[in-house]
C-alpha cells in the first residue's frame, strides 16, 4: 500500500509540475536567417540612371513566389555598370541587414552571375581576406549584342572557392548551398 | 554448502534439546491461482530435518513437535520452493499457497534460458541476449533486422527505424521495460532513443494484436525486456568491448546485477559509443560520426505475491549527418543526384559538425504488482519520459551554434491492469492507461517551429482475453478503446493559412492576428476502436499454424497535422493537414510452422488493408528566392500491403547448418491503382554455418545477403528549371538504386577463465568484398554510397 501511496504522490505532482508551466501562449518566431528581399542597383560607370533588379519573397518559404522587378533601363551596348548588392530580412522590423552577415563571413558565400545571349560579361569588385571574390559589388559590362535575354543572381553559402574557375565566376565546381537564386529579364539596345 | 551447514546446525541442536513435545501442526497447500490442492508437495521441517509430503487432498501433519518456531521448506515440481516460519502452539494449522503454473508468471518471473512468448496467437518473434549481443556496437534496427519481415529506413548509418511489413514511425510501438516510448517517433529521421543493450531480449510482434500495449500498432509492436532476474543469491557482470575499421570507433557496455533470495534485486548498466566519419568502398563519408552514452538503473523486489520495480534510463547520442546530404533548392539536389558521390569529401575526422542532431532521452517508470489469491494480479505502473532534441542546421552569423530545431517532449503515462488466471483455461486481462503529453518548441531556435507547442491527453481501456481450448488450441479476443486529443497552438503564415483553404474550413480557431501570422489554437479528437482474435493449433508434433485478425486505428500524428517548413536534406517543403482523419487497418495473417528433428520452416503471410492510409506525396513546386522546391503534402488514400516472409532452417548434422530468410512485400495505392512509396524491395539471406563445442565453442557463420532492385515504385519525377543552364531538367528523386549483394562473416569463439568467467571473443567481417551500393530505404541514397568493408574484434566477458 505504501508503494501505491508512492506512486501517486508521483504522478500527481508530475502532474502538477508540468501543467503550471505550459499554459502560456507561445511567443512569435520572426525568422532570423530568411532572406527575403535582394537589389541589385547598376549604375553606368560614366554616370547616367541606375537600373535596379529587385526579388522579394515577403513570406519566406511561404507558398508566395517571390515578386520580381525591374526598374529603369534598358541597358545600352558596351557599356560598364558598376554594380551592388543590398539583402534583407523584411520579415523583422525594422528590416535587418543581410550584407553585414556576409561581409563578416565572406570566406564562406560567393555571388556568381550569368547571363544568357552573352549580352555582357561580369567582374567581381570586391574580395575576402584570402583573395578569392565575393560579388556583393561588382561590375556588368555589356556586348555589342542587342536584344532581351536573363540575368541570373546566384549566392552560394560554403562553396569551394578555389576550385576550378569558381575564383573566375564560374558556377560548375563551385558546390554549396544555394541561398538565392534570383532570375530577372533584361533588354540590351 | 550453506545447507549442509544449517542441517547439521539443526541435528546439534535437536540432539543437545532433544525432549518429548506434545504439539503438532497441521497444513493444507494450495494452488495459488485457483486453490486446488497441490499434491505430492515436499515438506522440509528445516529445524528437525525431517521430511514429509502432502496428500491427495493437499493435506499434511507434522507430530510430536515443541512450541516455539519452526522452520519449512514446501517445494513442488513446477512450483517455487517456499521456505516458511511457522510459530509453533498446540495443534497448530497453516495454509500455504504455491505458484504452480510456471508459464504463467509474470515477464520478470521467466525462468532460466527460456523465452518465453508474450503472445500464443501471433506472428511474433523473439531476438534472444546472444543475438542481441552481436549488435552490442549497432542500432536497435540494426538488429532487429534478423527478423524476417523487418526492414529499416534509415538516414545515413547511424538513424536506423525498424519498418515492420513496410510499416514504420508511428505505425509501430517500441516497448521497453513497460514503457511505451513517447520519442517523437514520427520523423523518418528520427530513430528510436533506445539503447539495445539495456535490453535481455526483445519480442517483435507483427501487426496490432498485442491489444495491451496499444491499439494504434499498424505495423506491429517492438518490446524490449531487460534480462531476467533469478532469485538466488548473487552478483554477476557482463562487458562488452568491441572495436570497428569503418568508423574507427568502439563500443564499451557494462552491466552489474546484485540479487538475493528474498527477491530484491539492483541493476546497474552503461553504454558508452564513439565512432568517427564512416567510409563508403570509394570515399569518405564525411561528418556521419556518432557520440552516444547511456546508462540505466533498474532495481526491486520481486515477490511471489507482490512486487515493485523502479527503473530509470538515460541515453543521449549525438548524430552526424551526411554533410552532403545539406543542400539549397532543386538544382543541388539535381547536382547531386548526377554526381554520384558526395559534393563534400574531406579526410577522416572524429567531429561532429552540422548538420546533426542532438537527442537525450530519460525514462523514469516504477511499478507495483499485488496477486490476490484464486484471483489474478493487479499491477499499477506509473512512467515518465523527457525527450529532449536538438537538430543543428548549417547556419550563418550569430545562429551558426544555435539549433534549428529544439523540442521538449514530456509524457507522463499512468496505467493499470488486472489479470484474471486463477482458471489456467480461461484468462482474463482488463486494462485502463491515462496519458499527458506536453511538446514544447522553443522559439529561441529563429526559425519557425516545424512542429507547434501543443498539449495531448490519451486516455485508453482494453479487455483481452485468452481461451485454452485443449492442449493444442488457443484463442485470442481483445477489444480496446482509445481517445486522443491534441490541443495546440500554431502560428500561421497567412499566406500558407490562404493556400490551405484554412481560412473557410477553420476560421473559428483563430485566437490572435500577427500581421504576417496566425496563431490558432487547433484542438483535435479521436476515438479509435480495435479489435483482435486468433487462433493458434498444433496438428502433432511437426506441424502448426496460427491465424489471426487485427482491427485498428491510428490518430495522426503530429508531424502528419502541422508540419510546415522546408527540409534541407531532402530539398522539400513538407506541408502537414489539420483535416487529416484517423488510419483503420484491418490485417489478416496466417503462419505455418513445420518443425521436426533436422528441419524447420516458419511461413508468415499477411493482408493489410488501410482505409485512410496517411502518406506523404509530391504535388508540385513552389518558387522561393532560394529557388524552386517540391512541395510535398501528407494525404491520405487507401491502400493495400501484402507479404510473405519466410524462415526456414536444416541441420545437415550436428556442426553444419544452412539458413534462409526471405521476405516478400507488395504496397498498393488502392486510389490511383499504383505502386505505395518506400515498400522493402525483396530480400533473401541465406547462411551456412558451422560450430563445434570441443573448440573452444567456435561458430562461424558465412552470409549472402541479395536485395533485389525495387521495381514497383510511384514515379514522383518531375521537371524543374535550372537558371543556371536556362534549361528543364528530370529531377529523378523516384527510381530506386540497382540490386545489391553483400557477403558478411561471423565468428566466435569462447574461453573459460575461470569457474565463473567466460570471455567470448568475436570476429565479424561486414561487406567483406567491399561492395558500392545504395539501400532505397536509406534518405540518403541520393547523396553517397552504403557503406564498406568493415572488420569488428568484440570481447564479451561475463563473470
Amino acid at each position: 500500500m505504501k508503494t501505491l501511496k508512492v506512486l501517486s504522490i508521483l504522478f500527481i505532482s508530475a502532474l502538477v509540475f508540468t501543467s503550471c508551466s505550459d499554459d502560456d501562449t507561445p511567443v512569435l518566431v520572426n525568422e532570423e536567417e530568411v532572406i527575403t528581399t535582394l537589389t541589385a542597383t547598376l549604375t553606368p560607370a560614366s554616370g547616367g540612371s541606375a537600373i535596379t533588379l529587385q526579388t522579394q519573397d515577403l513570406d519566406g518559404d511561404g507558398p508566395n513566389a517571390p515578386v520580381t522587378t525591374v526598374t529603369g533601363g534598358p541597358f545600352v551596348t558596351n557599356t560598364v555598370y558598376n554594380a551592388s548588392l543590398v539583402l534583407l530580412n523584411e520579415t523583422e522590423s525594422p528590416a535587418e541587414s543581410i550584407n553585414e552577415e556576409i561581409e563578416e563571413e565572406d570566406e564562406e558565400h560567393q555571388f556568381f552571375y550569368q547571363v544568357s545571349n552573352n549580352l555582357a560579361t561580369f567582374a567581381y569588385a570586391d574580395a575576402d581576406a584570402d583573395g578569392n571574390p565575393v560579388g556583393l559589388s561588382f561590375t556588368v559590362t555589356t556586348s555589342a549584342t542587342t536584344g532581351t535575354g536573363s540575368l541570373t543572381i546566384i549566392l552560394r553559402h560554403e562553396p569551394n572557392k578555389s576550385a576550378s574557375g569558381v575564383s573566375d565566376g564560374d558556377i560548375t565546381n563551385a558546390g554549396g548551398e544555394t541561398d538565392i537564386e534570383a532570375v530577372f529579364p533584361i533588354t540590351v539596345q | 554448502m550453506k545447507h549442509f551447514i544449517i542441517i547439521i546446525a539443526c541435528c546439534l541442536v535437536n540432539v543437545v534439546y532433544s525432549q518429548t513435545c506434545n504439539s503438532s501442526l497441521v497444513g493444507y497447500i494450495e494452488d495459488f491461482h485457483d486453490g486446488s490442492p497441490i499434491i505430492g508437495a515436499t515438506i522440509y521441517i528445516e529445524t528437525l530435518d525431517k521430511y514429509t509430503t502432502s496428500d491427495l487432498n493437499g493435506n499434511f501433519t507434522i507430530q510430536n513437535i515443541c512450541d516455539g518456531s519452526l522452520v519449512i521448506v514446501v517445494s513442488h515440481l513446477a512450483c517455487d520452493t517456499k521456505r516458511l516460519e511457522v510459530k509453533i502452539q498446540g495443534v497448530t494449522t497453516i495454509e500455504i499457497n504455491l505458484e504452480h503454473h510456471v508459464e504463467e508468471l509474470h515477464e520478470i518471473k521467466i525462468e532460466g534460458k527460456t523465452n518465453l512468448k508474450l503472445t500464443k496467437t501471433s506472428q511474433e518473434t523473439i531476438l534472444k541476449t546472444e543475438t542481441l549481443e552481436r549488435y552490442s556496437a549497432y542500432n536497435l534496427g540494426d538488429a532487429l533486422k534478423q527478423v524476417t519481415g523487418v526492414s529499416s529506413i534509415n538516414t545515413g548509418n547511424t538513424i536506423v527505424k525498424p519498418v515492420i511489413n513496410g510499416l514504420h514511425s508511428s505505425r509501430v510501438l517500441v516497448i521497453t521495460n513497460g514503457v511505451r516510448l513517447q520519442d517523437q517517433e514520427w520523423g523518418i529521421e528520427h530513430a528510436p532513443n533506445i539503447d539495445l543493450n539495456t535490453a535481455g531480449s526483445i519480442s517483435v510482434i507483427k501487426g496490432a494484436n498485442a491489444l495491451a500495449f496499444g491499439g494504434d500498432a499498424i505495423g506491429g509492436v517492438i518490446v524490449l525486456k531487460p534480462s531476467t532476474i533469478s532469485l538466488k543469491d548473487s552478483l554477476y557482470g557482463k562487458t562488452l568491448i568491441s572495436g570497428q575499421t569503418n568508423g574507427r570507433g568502439y563500443s564499451f557496455s557494462t552491466s552489474l546485477s546484485k540479487t538475493w533470495q528474498e527477491g530484491w534485486y539492483v541493476n546497474g548498466q552503461t553504454t558508452l559509443k564513439r565512432f568517427g566519419d564512416f567510409e563508403a568502398p570509394n570515399y569518405n563519408l564525411t561528418n556521419t560520426g556518432l557520440n552516444s552514452k547511456g546508462f540505466s538503473f533498474n532495481s526491486g523486489f520481486k515477490g511471489f505475491e507482490k512486487g515493485f520495480n523502479v527503473f530509470y534510463s538515460y541515453l543521449s547520442n549525438e548524430i552526424a549527418i551526411l554533410r552532403s546530404s545539406h543542400i539549397g533548392n532543386v538544382e543541388d539536389l539535381v547536382n547531386a543526384i548526377n554526381t554520384q558521390q558526395p559534393l563534400i569529401i574531406e579526410d577522416f575526422s572524429y567531429d561532429i559538425n552540422a548538420p546533426k542532431q542532438d537527442v537525450t532521452h530519460q525514462i523514469l517508470k516504477a511499478d507495483f504488482y499485488k496477486r490476490f489469491k484464486n484471483f489474478g494480479r493487479l499491477e499499477l505502473q506509473y512512467d515518465f519520459q523527457n525527450n529532449q532534441r536538438f537538430e543543428y542546421d548549417i547556419r550563418v552569423g550569430n545562429d551558426r551554434d544555435t539549433p534549428a530545431l529544439d523540442l521538449t517532449l514530456k509524457t507522463h503515462t499512468l496505467r493499470s491492469s488486472l489479470k484474471l488466471d486463477s482458471n489456467y483455461k480461461i484468462t482474463y486481462e482488463f486494462g485502463v492507461n491515462v496519458g499527458y503529453q506536453n511538446n514544447f518548441a522553443n522559439p529561441d531556435t529563429g526559425v519557425r517551429r516545424l512542429i507547434p507547442d501543443y498539449d495531448r491527453y490519451d486516455v485508453g481501456v482494453f479487455a483481452i482475453s485468452n481461451l485454452k481450448l485443449n492442449e493444442k488450441t488457443n484463442l485470442d479476443f481483445g477489444l480496446r478503446y482509445d481517445f486522443n486529443r491534441i490541443d495546440a497552438k500554431k502560428f500561421y503564415r497567412k499566406s500558407r493559412w490562404e493556400e490551405r483553404g484554412y481560412d473557410e474550413d477553420f476560421a473559428d480557431i483563430i485566437i490572435d492576428d500577427l500581421g504576417t501570422q496566425l496563431l490558432t489554437n487547433p484542438i483535435l479528437n479521436y476515438h479509435n476502436v480495435s479489435a483482435s482474435a486468433g487462433i493458434a493449433h498444433q496438428f502433432n508434433d511437426e506441424h502448426s499454424f496460427i491465424f489471426n485478425y487485427g482491427l485498428s486505428n491510428r490518430a495522426p500524428n503530429p508531424s502528419e497535422l502541422f508540419s510546415d517548413g522546408l527540409h534541407h536534406s531532402a530539398a522539400r517543403i513538407e506541408l502537414g493537414d489539420l483535416r487529416i482523419e484517423q488510419e483503420t487497418s484491418n490485417r489478416i495473417a496466417a503462419t505455418y510452422q513445420f518443425k521436426n528433428k533436422n528441419f524447420n520452416i516458419n511461413v508468415e503471410s499477411f493482408l493489410n488493408h488501410i482505409a485512410d492510409y496517411i502518406f506523404i506525396v509530391p504535388t508540385g513546386t513552389e518558387q522561393t528566392i532560394r529557388g524552386a522546391f517540391p512541395v510535398w503534402d501528407y494525404k491520405q488514400t487507401n491502400a493495400l500491403l501484402f507479404g510473405l516472409d519466410i524462415t526456414a532452417q536444416y541441420d545437415f548434422s550436428s556442426h553444419w547448418f544452412i539458413n534462409n530468410k526471405s521476405s516478400f512485400i507488395k504496397g498498393r495505392d488502392l486510389d490511383i491503382k499504383d505502386a505505395l512509396i518506400d515498400i522493402p524491395s525483396f530480400k533473401t539471406v541465406n547462411i551456412i554455418g558451422y560450430n563445434n563445442e570441443k573448440w573452444l565453442d567456435f561458430n562461424a557463420e558465412l552470409q549472402s545477403e541479395l536485395v533485389l532492385e525495387q521495381n514497383d515504385f510511384p514515379d514522383n519525377n518531375f521537371e524543374a528549371f535550372i537558371p543556371r543552364t536556362g534549361e528543364f531538367v528530370l529531377v529523378d528523386i523516384s527510381t530506386p538504386p540497382p540490386t545489391y549483394h553483400l557477403l558478411h562473416l561471423q565468428s566466435d569463439i569462447t574461453l573459460k577463465l575461470s569457474l565463473k568467467t567466460d570471455l567470448n571473443i568475436g570476429l565479424s567481417i561486414t561487406n567483406i568484398l567491399n561492395t558500392s551500393y545504395r539501400e532505397y530505404l536509406n534518405r540518403l541514397r541520393y547523396f553517397a554510397d552504403d557503406l564498406g568493408r568493415n572488420f569488428m574484434l568484440q570481447l564479451k566477458l561475463n563473470y
